[in-house]
């Protein structure tokens, strides 16, 4: 067992937990927070494997605007009943049952098979490469383009749904 | 080293986490949050798939850097309309919001 | 044995730290782990203490600002004030809301300043001595600053209050609306320097990229600014202000570690902007004695933090309305714009012009901008006053 191996353990297990706690937990805001540590577990994990910039947008993104964001929205939806009583549905056994099925299965087609190992050498500075392919005309611009359009388009939207609408009510 | 079935075992559990939110929780932004547990996992796969078969070659690292895109622009675009029904019908249960008029 | 060199003198240290550490039979990674948590350790009780002696210096100025005295009771010159703060903030009582969240409640003030103290990680000292030189240091800074953001809004939602929850939703908006101009303004020096680690861009600037882009210096200095919180963009937690905002039920030290979070996240962002944009460590004969790196970049961040202190004093408040106009409809276009400038002519120079005729030429470049921008301002502002004289005039007439 090597440190890396230690260290990777803890902080999936913390990941796990975190996201069980998401899922399970009656107080909508603290199902926010553990969705942020869970979050920031996620991103420990994407420093492991050497994604230095993806874990770091993924605290800029998720952690300081999408969390947020999901934070506002429980607590603009709120009235003082909706705590109480029970959160899951009434079919959440078949949910349970389903989701552990699929995760079974998929387990057992990841540990049956032969996978490559860890490539020699380092990664070295991905984010130049990363960049340069993202505006190259052979590589992937055309996807970074029509992201950037979604983009634009979400706003719009977003904004056009939730204005208080403009009729006379 | 980490195996890389380590890593797609981590991915697989949270993937199913979020499943699991989304189909038996009753609030609207509770499924939201299980939709973005399962947007997490599939990005955490994508990056150790780049990590495992061939660092030099970007795409993976490209194709989780639009992922992260499209699922803001959703969670985004997702959590306004759920606050514009909350003002139309007062509730965000998922199985109240069932009528497309009434 | 590692040699002791005097002009690096706690790199050197820290060396003599790792291998006695060796010495004594314990693993490399054991080892390499025990000195990092000793100089983080170091760091962090610097960080925390600083705010001691920057507080004193800040409440000295502004007062000589307002023409008056300052503290001048507690020990020479006032210098010991700030350890009676402290005294009287841990005697105070601790209350705790009735109905109030109390694991989130004590977390939220917690979770603020380890965000602050985290930036930090990345802040070169001098050219040996950073934390960790990740490769996106200037990303990462914002992105740790931005989990204080989600702190602001556990402490506002904890406290069981409705104004406190108010406060905090006008806080939040106002931080995460700052962080865009905040980010397009430092792509201009990542630009410049060719990467996001902060140790290189100190290390490309032969000539401080302030002269270059004089523009996206200011942009970052006001969205810091604002991002933090002081004034003139200090309504998130003023007295006047929906009775002091997201922390008005936080009482005794937890308040004090309100203050103190915001405190040093300014004094981090001066760091920042001076490491950025005024060159860091450099200065001269830093080559031959790192540890002068040191010495600059304390003058340099201390520079920035009375520069804030000075705008703290003179302008007023701004209100919620004004603050998202002037982000949404003057600071983000303009960071565009200048971004969008500085990369053509970037492109335009041919590349054996020296830095010093490089800097001058994106000077020049920015000069320009400077001068469209009044001009579209004067154009909006004469419409203004056309419509508002309209107005009068019908008002008059009826």
């Amino acid at each position: 067992m090597t440190v890396s191996q230690i260290l990777f353990i803890l902080f999936a297990l913390a990941t796990l937990v975190a996201a069980y706690l998401v899922v399970t937990v009656r107080n909508l805001i603290h199902a926010a927070l553990w969705l942020v540590a869970s979050l920031l577990g996620i991103a420990a994990i994407f420093v492991m494997l050497d994604a230095s910039f993806m874990a770091t947008v993924e605290v800029v993104l998720y952690v300081g605007a999408i969390a947020i964001l999901i934070v506002f929205a429980v607590m603009l939806t709120r009235r003082v009943m909706e705590d109480v009583g029970s959160q899951r549905t009434d079919n959440w056994w078949f949910a349970a049952i389903l989701s552990g099925l699929f995760f079974a299965s998929t387990s057992i087609l990841i540990w049956f098979t032969k996978w490559p190992n860890l490539p020699e050498g380092d990664v070295g500075d991905t984010v130049l490469i990363l960049g340069k392919s993202l505006v190259d005309p052979n590589k992937y611009v055309i996807p970074f383009e029509v992201a950037s359009v979604l983009l634009i388009v979400a706003l719009i939207g977003s904004i056009a749904v939730a204005l208080p609408s403009k009729q006379s009510e | 080293m980490i195996p890389l079935a380590w890593y797609l075992t981590f991915a697989a559990a949270l993937f199913c986490l979020g499943l699991y939110a989304v189909l038996a929780r009753k609030n609207s932004v509770a499924i939201l949050m299980g939709i973005e547990l399962m947007l997490n996992a599939v990005i955490v796969n994508l990056v150790a798939f780049w990590r495992y078969n061939e660092p030099v070659n970007v795409s993976g690292q490209a194709f989780a850097i639009i992922v992260f895109a499209v699922a803001a622009a959703e969670a985004a675009v997702g959590l306004a309309l759920i606050i514009s029904i909350y003002r139309r019908r007062e509730t965000v249960m998922a199985e109240e919001i069932d009528m497309m008029k009434w | 044995m590692p040699e002791v060199r005097v002009g690096d003198l706690l790199v050197s240290l820290y060396d003599l730290l790792g291998w006695g550490l060796s010495e004594l039979g314990l693993y490399p990674s054991v080892v390499s782990i025990l000195q990092k948590l000793v100089a983080g350790f170091i760091l962090a009780n610097f960080c925390l203490l600083t705010p001691l002696l920057t507080i004193w210096l800040e409440r000295k100025v502004s007062a000589r600002f307002q023409d008056r005295l300052g503290p001048n009771r507690v020990g020479p010159y006032g210098l010991f004030q700030g350890f009676a703060d402290i005294v009287k903030l841990i005697t105070k009582e601790d209350i705790t809301p009735a109905g109030a969240d109390k694991t989130v409640f004590n977390i939220g003030p917690v979770l603020a300043v380890m965000s602050v103290l985290g930036i930090w990680a990345v802040i070169p000292f001098t050219s040996t001595m950073v934390g960790t030189d990740i490769n996106v240091g200037i990303l990462y800074s914002v992105a740790v600053g931005a989990i204080g953001t989600l702190a602001i809004m556990m402490g506002g939602w904890a406290s069981n209050n409705k104004y406190a929850l108010l406060g905090s939703f006008r806080t939040v908006s106002q931080l995460v609306s700052y962080e865009v101009p905040m980010i397009i303004a430092l792509l201009i020096p990542t630009l410049l320097a060719g990467s996001m680690r902060m140790n290189t861009i100190v290390q490309e600037q032969q000539v401080w990229f302030i002269v270059a882009a004089p523009i996206a210096g200011l942009i970052f200095l006001i969205s810091g600014i604002a991002e933090v919180g002081r004034a003139p963009f200090d309504l998130l937690e003023a007295e006047s202000e929906i009775v002091a905002g997201f922390h008005v039920e936080y009482t005794g030290m937890k308040f004090g570690v309100w203050m103190l979070a915001e405190f040093l996240h300014a004094f981090t962002v001066s760091a920042i902007t001076a490491v950025v944009f005024l060159g860091g460590w450099r200065g001269p004969w830093v080559d031959q004695y790192p540890l002068l790196g040191i010495v600059y970049f304390l003058i340099k961040t201390y520079l920035v933090s009375m520069l804030m202190l000075w705008i703290r004093v003179t302008v007023p408040r701004v209100r919620i309305d004004q603050m998202n106009d002037l982000n949404w409809k003057f600071l983000v276009p303009l960071s565009l714009a200048v971004l969008v400038m500085t990369a053509l002519v970037d492109k335009l120079i041919p590349v054996d012009f020296s830095a010093g005729s490089r800097s001058l030429i994106l000077f020049l470049v920015n000069i320009v901008i400077v001068v469209a921008t009044l001009l579209v301002l004067r154009g909006v502002s004469r419409k203004e006053q056309a419509a508002q004289s309209d107005l009068q005039a019908e008002v008059n007439s009826i």
